[in-house]
Parts: structure tokens; C-alpha cells; sequence
């Protein structure tokens, strides 16, 4: 096997696509080095990004989102205070990310492009409307999050492409978002169902909202009936019954040993309604 | 020198007090070793290859491709480990358990291992041997495998213990039966009878340290062993018998032992190591990985179980009936034996019958788990005893407390109770503040009850004083908890010397004499009797020491308080010697000062547990949040408070892991599909609360200072207190363990269907 730290991205992506055999980026390494220990994947190549000054920061962008590095530990994350403020259901996410051991190392872009349905952050980002920016031979492109992962695994980026960076759109006055998971552990442990709600008030109706679930089917998906659900209302009781009732139908889980098909149906609209209320609360709205 | 081993009842110096314990340091700086910390030189790297089967007849083994691998050393697989001749029974069971005769018998089952000059060579080499398997018909279910139509296991198995003998071979081993007077007389009598079925799913130990072990076999065929266990004598005995060697020629020394909890009290991979070892001529490590610590070692027995108890409308239990089907895994054990003789231990009913089954099926060989096979049993009896009591309307306390065992009392199993602790316990949750601290919505209280017998076993210790007058007490239990201070603690007391003047040595085989496992709760009950007597034959050589350095007879000097003092008026200008000045002299009043004793170690007392426990559950998710949890438990005497405490609050963590999350769960293909931390959910230090302890000290009579055992009784009421407390909360009664989320939202789900109906079964 070969490390490589390379200090810019398109050396980074060279060496991934000049790579014959097996390749992966190292970030954080909190799945790569573990299925690696697992035999589970033995590559000819690791590229570590570490190095790489435009993956290491967290920056506002000049349209007043957020620009944030593929290798910025999900500490970091947790530790910028106005990406805090105008994302805190993104935050939240990460923060419920294995253990504070883990969010030492583990970075939002592993997270994403390991493309496992359970992901805590997809869902999240996927109703943030993130988009990735992507580095490859043939140049740079951005790519919405719910268009990275295809399958359990399997992501849309082609060989010698990989994340430089999250980009989280700019925040509107009274928005607000949520992310909530269930494990039957308090940490250490690996989502059931992921919920994530983001939405926009004016005068108290909810004007724009974005729903998402994960680990209730092959990839983590947006749930548009979910937020036309809520969108025009106050989160009144009516419009937290259609929501639950669209994020029911919108599941399509596997019976496994981490939960039962019926199980993760009815609590991902457990989960998508208590994540709409929190999002709905730090928008300033009440009910 | 024989000696008493009865209760004498005293006031202690340092008994009771807690001190440090000498290992802590290395524990928690990561200097102590553990199995897998010992290197040799010219060592190689063992493994193993598994099947993946649940069951498969090996047709043939080519092992050639992997021994040409340049850097292999050794393949073995059964034909390198031949049966010894006379190798019968558990034994010859536990060798074909640690290596794959003819079958696979559970997905996991060793089918043959490697020996190379490094890890990536055995790797490969495990991929280059070529085994031709024959899959076959399995069984996972402990039901379905008492069905008549169940794939037969071993064709050799006929059930023992009914009447006729059985014409054909069944999965069931053996059956066994305890009880006290006429069941159905009993349940005539009774106003009130619940009948109810539970399951629950198995369980591992789930020690953080894997199995490792360092083997070395020499050319003259003696060897060592250094490998992480509970007993290295015992290990030491069985790999000898399991590879024909001479128990003499085969030095096994403990690690640092990393978890046990029972699953180290029987070998696995280590026969395994040493074949290796034998046939490559070279030390062998292997350590095996979590995976294979899940396929291949250890697990808990699955069980099914019937459970009938009958009372009268005044609250005396009248009639019990227990059938407990227990799973084994691929051998037959006696886990369904124990399972009888523990169900009704706690209480006098008049007429009870408990039946167990033993029963083979395609997982691995179970082990022992701390008071293995109780927690199961008394989840079922418990939760009856919970819905008894409602259903004739008393308090569950009260109900216990009416029916409790005491003194004097015949137990179901056979010994006539002595004086026991569970009454005492159940007063002690009864008046305890957790009881009325308030609840909120969706909270609830549960308490429940738990029995383990503790075993004593056969026990050596040696204690020698150096010239500076500093102890080195031998022992040859393992420290699973903290018995180097317990122990230490005692040898200072019987001596009259300061903790910090002894120092506990763990032996390795060669250098004492047989020990038992540390097992049954029985390290410092066993060992802690023969440091006692260790240090009175000791006390007895200082006694002549001392006579000799002042010229009296040996008759005029006592032993006080640390001190060897001439008694008697005509000695009264002769100051007392102190154990430093006899050690100082002993090179020339004849030589080494020590003491030994060798015992088996008669008399272990009988531990009662009675816990409480609040819990909250989401009716949105099933989840349970534990919020408060109280152990109460009779320790006897606590030698070192803390490890006493320890010892419940470990017990009580495991049992509520077990309770809520921890599973086996196999798939229809018969492997098992959660093998490591992630998917085995067992509770991480964020699930659990503070558990609160309070010891009760009950002297029991056959322990010099009234010790019992106290490592295991916390892990029996856990279960059926949290399901007690679940159906206190949110109104559903759950005869299925784990009581996993989905499993109680399911049965939410249902009993809302039921518009609030009697609890349902889930």
C-alpha cells in the first residue's frame, strides 16, 4: 500500500486517477481505517488530505453561506459559532457522529461520501440544500449532497474526483433546522431512522421547508410531500399529521438486525414531526 | 495443619477499609499486560480459518497451497490434534469445540489454523486453504430444535434423565427436574394462578479484552503458555489432556485479564496455539479478533420458558412450575440444570416443580456468564411475581417479603437454607428512599429478586516474609475485580501488619500448587481462607522464632498485634518482638519464614440481590432510559467496600444491558449477524445511571471473617426489574428479552389496539 499527502487538490486528484489499483481518500479515517483493520477493503492507495490548506478551514462565503473544508474534524464543526447560529441542525448532526473521540477525527465529507444510508449529516445537509464542490482531473464541479451517495457505498463521483468542500447556502431571517436520530445507545452507535427539517417563517407560516430522512432507504432522500405538507401552515396539528403521514410513505427500510421495516416506518414520522418542531421553534415561529 | 473454617465473628483493623488497590496504577497508565502483551522471540503469528456455515460436513481439507506459502510455518487442523487416548466427555467435546472434526458444527466453528512469519502471510494463507464443505441441515432455535423434525446434531446424543431411555437421538441432552411437594395439590389450593411464556435471545460476556494467548512448545515437548484467563490451572490441565502432554510439562501463567465474566474459564483458541506451536517448533501469539470472540466463544444459553405460579388470595405462594428449555450451542452442558436449581430459590413455596432442558443446537458451545443461567429463570419468575401480586392485590415487596426464604427453610434444590440474606434485602428495598421518590409521566418502578449459590473449590496459597519483614502473598486466583487488596487486606489483618506491608503475587503453575477458576464468586472466599490459614501457619513459625531469639519455650509466646509477646510474669523484661525484628534474625534462627496452606475450601454461602430500578420510555420510539438504579445485596463481609460495590454495580450494568439491547440475532441462513461492538449493543457510560449500592453483612457461618461471594447475584434481577418497571411505566407486561425498542413499540402498538385492555404478551 501507498500514503500520499499531497497539499493541493488537483495533485490529490491526479494521484487518484493515475491510481490502477484500489484508492481512497483519507480524511478523518473513522470508516476507512476501520474497514481497513476489518479487511474489508485493502487499497493500493491512500491519499490523505490533511494537508490540503483549502480542506482545513471553515469560511463564510460572500453570498453569506458557509464554505467548509473536506477536512475539517467535525470538533471544528462543532466549535464555529456563527455556522452554529445559522445552522445548528447541521451541527447537530455531526455532533451526534460516533463519540467526542470520533468527532476529533471525522470530517462531514467522509461522512457524506462514505454514502452509508444511516449517515447522520446527509440527512441533514440534503435539507439544508448543501451542495458538495467536487475536484477532479477534468476540474471543479458542485453537485448537490442528495446526488452524492447512489446506493449503500456507491457515490456519483468519478475516478480521481473527491470533495474539497461543503457548501451551505445562505440563511434567510427566521429559518431555522433540525436534525434528529434514534439509536438505542446513546452514542457509539449507528442511526435506525435520521430525520432532518429546515424551513423559512414569514409572519409565522411557514414559507419554504425541506425535508429529509436516512437509514430508511438505500440512500438518504428528501421527502418533498413532507415539506409541501407543512408549507403555508403554522406546524398545526393537521399539517404535523400529513407530514408524519408523508414521511411514512416515503419509507422504503429494510427488516435488519438494526430495525424492523415497521419499526423504522413509524419513527421516522416520530422523528421528522419532533425534528419540524424544534426547526419550527428556532425559527421564532410558535404554536 | 488443619483449621477451622467456621465464622469467629471479630472486630477487624483493616478488614472494611478501603484501600488502593496495587495494580490500579498499571491499569490505568496502560502499562499492566494483558494477553495479547507478551512477545518472544522468532514468534509467529497465529489464526484461524472459520466456517461459514451453521452447520457442514468437511469433506475434505487441502492445505497444501497454504503450507508452500513462503513465511507459512504451520497448517494445522484436526489430524494435527488428535483425540489422546482415554479423552472422553466435556473434555473431548472442548477439543473438537476448538477444532472442527469431520463437521461445522455453528457458523464460526475453527476448521483449521496458520502460523506465519507475520500477520499479512497468515492472512493469505488462510485464503489459500481449500475446504470442501458439505452444507447440511441446521438449527439455531432452541424450540425448533426439540421439534421431531429438527436436524439431529449429533447422532450420539440421547437424552438423559427420562424414563424410558429414548430409541432414538434427539437434540435434547438431558432433562432435569427439582422441586418440593405435590404441584398439583398446590395449584388446587391457589385462588390465583399465573401462567405465562418468555424467551430470551443470548447474550455474550462481552469483555472488552479478546482471547490471546502467547503459545511456546519445545522440541523435549514441554511448553508455556501465557495467556489471558480465569483459571491457569485449569487451562494448564485441560490444553495438556487435549494434546496428550504431561500436566507437569506445561507452565500456563495469567495475564492481566481484561473482562471475563465466565467466558474465560473455558479454553478456545488456545489448544489451538499450542498445536500450532508443536508442529512450527516457534512461540505462536494468536489473538482473536471481536469477530471471532463473538462467532466462536462464549455466548449465554437462548432460552424458552414456561412459567406457572399459583397463591392464595392472603398472598402465600402455594404452587410453582418452571420448564426452561435451554439452548448449549453445538455441545451439551448443564445450563438448563442450573436454571432449575436457581428459579425458586428465593422463596418457600410448599409445592414447586421446576423442569430444565438442555439443548444442542448450531451455535457455539456456551459458556458461563456470571451466575449463568439465573437471570433468565428469574426473569420469568420474577415477572410472574410482579403480575401475582398485582392480580391479588398486593404490594410487590410485600408479596416477596411474605414468601421469602429464611433460616431453617428447605430449599427446592436440597441444602436446608443457613442464615440467608434475602429477607433482609427485601426490608432494605423496602424501606429504602428510592422507593418514594416521585415519578413522572411515562416513568415507572420496578423491583425484583436474585439468587446465586457461590461455589468455594480447591485453593493454594503461600505466604513468605522477607528479611525486611515484608509479606509476599501467593495466590493462584486470578484478580478479576480487585482481590490483590482484598487479599492483601486479609493477610494484613491475620498478621496484625499495615495493607502496605504485603504485597499479592498471582502465581503462574509452576510455582503453586492446584487452583480452581476464579469462578462462582469464589476468589476471595476461597483464597482469602487459605491466606487466613496461610497466615496462621505462619504466625506459628514466628511463635517459634520468637521462642528461640529469646531462649522460652514456644508455649510462652503469643502472637498480638503484630508482634510475638512472652506471656507470663517471669518474661515481663522481654519486649515484644515485632515481625520486622523476627524476619531480620530468621537467616540464622532457621532460615526462610513462610507459610502454606492447601484447602478446598468448604462452606460458600449463598448470595441474595434484591434491585430497584426507575426507568422512562418514549411511547413514540419504545426507547427506555434507565433513571435510577439501587443494588442491594448481602456480601457476607465486604473485605474492600469498593470492589463490592464494584462488583454489584458491574453486575447490575450487564444485566441492564441484557434486559433492554444485547442479542445474538442469527439469520435464516444460521450465521450470526451482529459479530462486534456496533450491531451487539451493549450500553456505553451515557446509557447507564449512577448505580447506587447498599452492602448488607450477613456473616455466613463457613467463612472464618463471614465472607460470601459477591461477583455474580447482580446480574440475575436486572431483567425481569426493568420489565417489572416497563409495565409499571407505560402499561405493556414483555415476556421477550432484549426489550429492544422495536419490540416494545410493537407491543404499545398492540395494546393500543386493544383500547387499553390487560397487558398483552409481546
Amino acid at each position: 500500500m501507498r500514503y500520499e499527502a499531497p497539499t493541493t487538490s488537483s495533485e490529490a486528484a491526479a494521484l487518484l486517477a493515475a491510481e490502477t489499483g484500489e484508492a481512497f481518500v483519507l480524511a478523518g479515517g473513522t470508516d476507512l481505517l476501520v474497514r481497513m483493520k476489518n479487511l474489508m477493503v485493502e487499497p493500493e492507495l491512500v491519499v490523505d488530505v490533511k494537508r490540503i490548506d483549502a480542506m482545513r478551514s471553515i469560511e463564510a462565503t460572500t453570498d453569506g453561506g458557509f464554505r467548509i473544508g473536506a477536512a475539517v474534524p467535525g470538533i471544528e464543526v462543532g466549535e464555529h459559532e456563527a455556522l452554529g447560529r445559522a445552522w445548528p441542525g447541521v451541527v447537530e448532526a455531526v455532533q451526534l457522529i460516533g463519540s467526542d473521540q470520533i468527532q476529533g477525527r471525522c470530517t462531514i465529507a467522509g461522512n457524506v461520501c462514505n454514502a452509508s444510508p444511516a449517515a447522520d449529516t446527509t440527512p441533514a445537509l440534503i435539507a439544508a440544500d448543501a451542495q458538495v464542490e467536487i475536484v477532479g482531473p477534468k476540474g471543479r464541479r458542485t453537485l448537490p449532497v442528495a446526488s452524492v451517495a447512489t446506493g449503500p457505498g456507491k457515490t456519483s463521483l468519478a475516478k480521481g474526483e473527491l470533495v474539497e468542500a461543503i457548501l451551505l447556502p445562505p440563511r434567510p431571517a427566521h429559518s431555522g433546522d433540525a436534525y434528529l436520530r434514534f439509536t438505542p445507545r446513546t452514542e457509539m452507535d449507528i442511526a435506525v431512522v435520521g430525520a432532518a427539517v429546515s424551513l423559512t417563517l414569514k409572519d409565522g407560516v411557514i414559507t419554504a421547508a425541506r425535508v429529509a430522512l436516512g437509514a430508511i432507504a438505500p440512500t438518504a432522500i428528501e421527502v418533498e410531500a413532507a415539506a409541501a405538507a407543512i408549507i403555508g401552515s403554522k406546524l398545526d396539528d393537521g399539517a404535523i399529521a400529513a407530514l408524519v403521514a408523508a414521511c411514512s410513505a416515503a419509507c422504503k427500510p429494510i427488516d435488519d438486525k438494526r430495525g424492523t421495516i415497521e419499526y423504522r416506518t413509524e419513527v421516522a414520522g416520530v422523528l421528522a414531526k419532533r425534528a419540524a418542531m424544534i426547526a419550527f421553534e428556532r425559527a421564532g415561529g410558535s404554536r | 495443619m488443619k483449621h477451622d473454617n467456621s465464622y469467629t465473628g471479630q472486630d477487624f483493623k483493616v478488614i472494611g477499609t478501603r484501600v488502593k488497590r496495587p495494580d490500579g496504577i498499571d491499569k490505568v497508565t496502560g502499562r499492566a499486560r494483558y494477553g495479547a502483551d507478551a512477545s518472544l522471540p522468532g514468534q509467529l503469528v497465529g489464526r484461524v480459518l472459520r466456517s461459514p456455515h451453521a452447520h457442514a460436513r468437511i469433506k475434505a481439507i487441502d492445505i497444501s497451497k497454504a503450507e508452500a506459502l513462503p513465511g507459512v510455518k504451520a497448517v494445522v487442523t484436526a489430524d494435527d490434534m488428535p483425540v489422546p487416548e482415554g479423552l472422553s466427555g466435556d473434555l473431548k467435546h472442548t477439543l473438537e469445540n476448538s477444532m472442527a472434526r469431520g463437521r461445522a458444527l455453528y457458523d464460526g466453528h475453527a476448521v483449521a489454523a496458520v502460523a506465519a512469519i507475520d500477520a499479512k502471510t497468515a492472512r493469505k494463507a488462510l485464503q489459500l486453504i481449500e475446504v470442501d464443505y458439505e452444507p447440511l441441515p441446521h438449527v439455531t432455535d432452541v424450540d425448533a430444535a426439540m421439534q421431531p423434525d429438527a436436524p439431529v446434531i449429533h447422532d450420539w446424543l440421547y437424552t438423559s434423565g427420562v424414563d424410558p431411555k429414548p430409541e432414538k437421538p434427539s437434540n435434547v441432552a438431558q432433562r432435569t427436574e427439582f422441586g418440593l411437594g405435590d404441584i398439583d395439590a398446590g395449584f388446587a389450593e391457589a385462588d390465583v394462578v399465573i401462567e405465562r411464556s418468555y424467551k430470551t435471545e443470548a447474550t455474550h460476556q462481552g469483555y472488552i479484552e479478546p482471547h490471546a494467548c502467547l503459545a511456546n512448545i519445545r522440541p523435549d515437548g514441554s511448553g508455556e503458555l501465557w495467556v489471558t484467563t480465569q483459571g491457569p490451572f485449569v487451562y494448564r490441565n485441560v490444553c495438556a489432556q487435549l494434546l496428550g502432554m504431561d500436566i507437569a510439562k506445561l507452565k500456563v501463567t495469567s495475564s492481566e485479564i481484561g473482562g471475563g465474566f465466565g467466558g474465560k474459564t473455558h479454553v478456545w483458541a488456545e489448544p489451538v496455539a499450542l498445536a500450532l506451536s508443536r508442529k512450527a517448533n516457534r512461540p505462536v501469539k494468536l489473538v482473536m479478533t471481536r469477530e471471532e470472540v463473538f462467532r466462536a466463544s462464549g455466548p449465554t444459553s437462548s432460552t424458552s420458558m414456561d412459567i406457572k405460579l399459583g397463591a392464595t388470595r392472603d398472598g402465600k405462594l402455594v404452587a410453582a412450575r418452571a420448564e426452561m428449555r435451554y439452548g448449549n450451542g453445538a455441545f451439551p452442558g448443564i445450563w438448563g440444570m442450573l436454571s432449575c436449581m436457581t428459579s425458586f430459590a428465593c422463596y418457600e413455596i410448599a409445592n414447586c416443580k421446576a423442569i430444565g432442558y438442555d439443548v444442542v443446537q448450531n451455535r457455539p458451545k456456551v459458556a458461563a456468564y456470571r451466575a449463568p443461567s439465573a437471570p433468565m429463570a428469574a426473569f420469568g419468575v420474577e415477572s410472574a411475581m410482579d403480575e401475582l401480586a398485582a392480580a391479588i392485590g398486593m404490594d410487590p415487596v410485600e408479596f416477596r417479603l411474605k414468601n421469602a426464604s429464611k433460616e431453617g427453610g428447605q430449599s427446592h434444590y436440597g441444602p436446608v437454607w443457613g442464615p440467608i440474606g434475602i429477607r433482609a434485602t427485601l426490608e432494605a428495598v423496602r424501606d429504602h428512599p428510592h422507593m418514594k421518590a416521585p415519578l413522572g409521566p411515562n416513568q415507572g418502578r420496578g423491583m425484583a429478586c436474585g439468587f446465586w449459590f457461590n461455589i468455594g473449590g480447591q485453593t493454594c496459597s503461600d505466604l513468605n516474609v522477607g528479611i525486611d519483614g515484608t509479606v509476599t502473598l501467593t495466590v493462584g486466583t486470578v484478580d478479576v475485580g480487585g482481590s490483590r487488596a482484598s487479599l492483601g487486606l486479609i493477610a494484613a489483618e491475620e498478621l496484625g501488619i499495615p495493607y502496605e506491608q504485603v504485597q499479592v503475587n498471582i502465581a503462574d503453575t509452576g510455582s503453586l500448587g492446584h487452583n480452581d477458576m476464579t469462578e462462582g464468586s469464589r476468589g476471595t472466599f476461597s483464597s482469602g481462607m487459605a491466606a487466613i490459614f496461610a497466615a496462621r501457619n505462619t504466625i506459628e513459625v514466628l511463635r517459634e522464632r520468637a521462642a528461640k531469639m529469646w531462649g522460652i519455650p514456644v508455649e510462652d509466646v503469643i502472637w498480638e498485634a503484630g508482634q510475638a509477646k512472652a506471656k507470663g510474669s517471669e518474661h515481663s523484661n522481654l519486649p515484644p518482638l515485632s515481625l520486622k525484628d523476627i524476619a531480620a534474625k530468621s537467616p540464622k534462627t532457621g532460615g526462610p519464614i513462610a507459610g502454606h496452606n492447601e484447602v478446598v475450601a468448604d462452606g460458600a454461602g449463598v448470595s441474595f440481590a434484591s434491585h430497584i430500578c426507575d426507568i422512562e420510555v418514549d411511547p413514540e420510539t419504545g426507547a427506555t432510559k434507565v433513571l435510577r438504579y439501587t443494588v442491594v445485596q448481602d456480601a457476607g463481609k465486604a473485605i474492600h467496600p469498593d470492589y463490592v460495590e464494584g462488583q454489584f454495580q458491574g453486575g447490575a450494568a450487564q444485566g441492564i444491558g441484557w434486559a433492554l439491547n444485547e442479542e445474538y440475532i442469527y439469520g435464516e441462513d444460521g450465521r450470526l449477524q451482529n459479530p462486534g461492538f456496533l450491531d451487539y449493543r451493549m450500553p456505553v457510560c451515557s446509557d447507564l445511571p449512577f448505580i447506587d449500592t447498599k452492602i448488607l453483612e450477613i456473616p455466613n457461618p463457613g467463612h472464618p471473617y463471614g465472607v460470601r461471594g459477591v461477583g455474580e447475584t447482580s446480574i440475575v434481577p436486572p431483567l425481569a426489574a426493568i420489565g417489572n418497571a416497563l409495565s409499571n411505566a407505560v402499561g405493556v407486561r414483555m415476556h421477550h428479552v432484549p426489550m429492544s425498542p422495536p419490540r416494545i413499540l410493537k407491543a404499545l402498538r398492540e395494546d393500543r389496539r386493544a383500547n387499553r385492555g390487560p397487558a398483552k404478551v409481546a
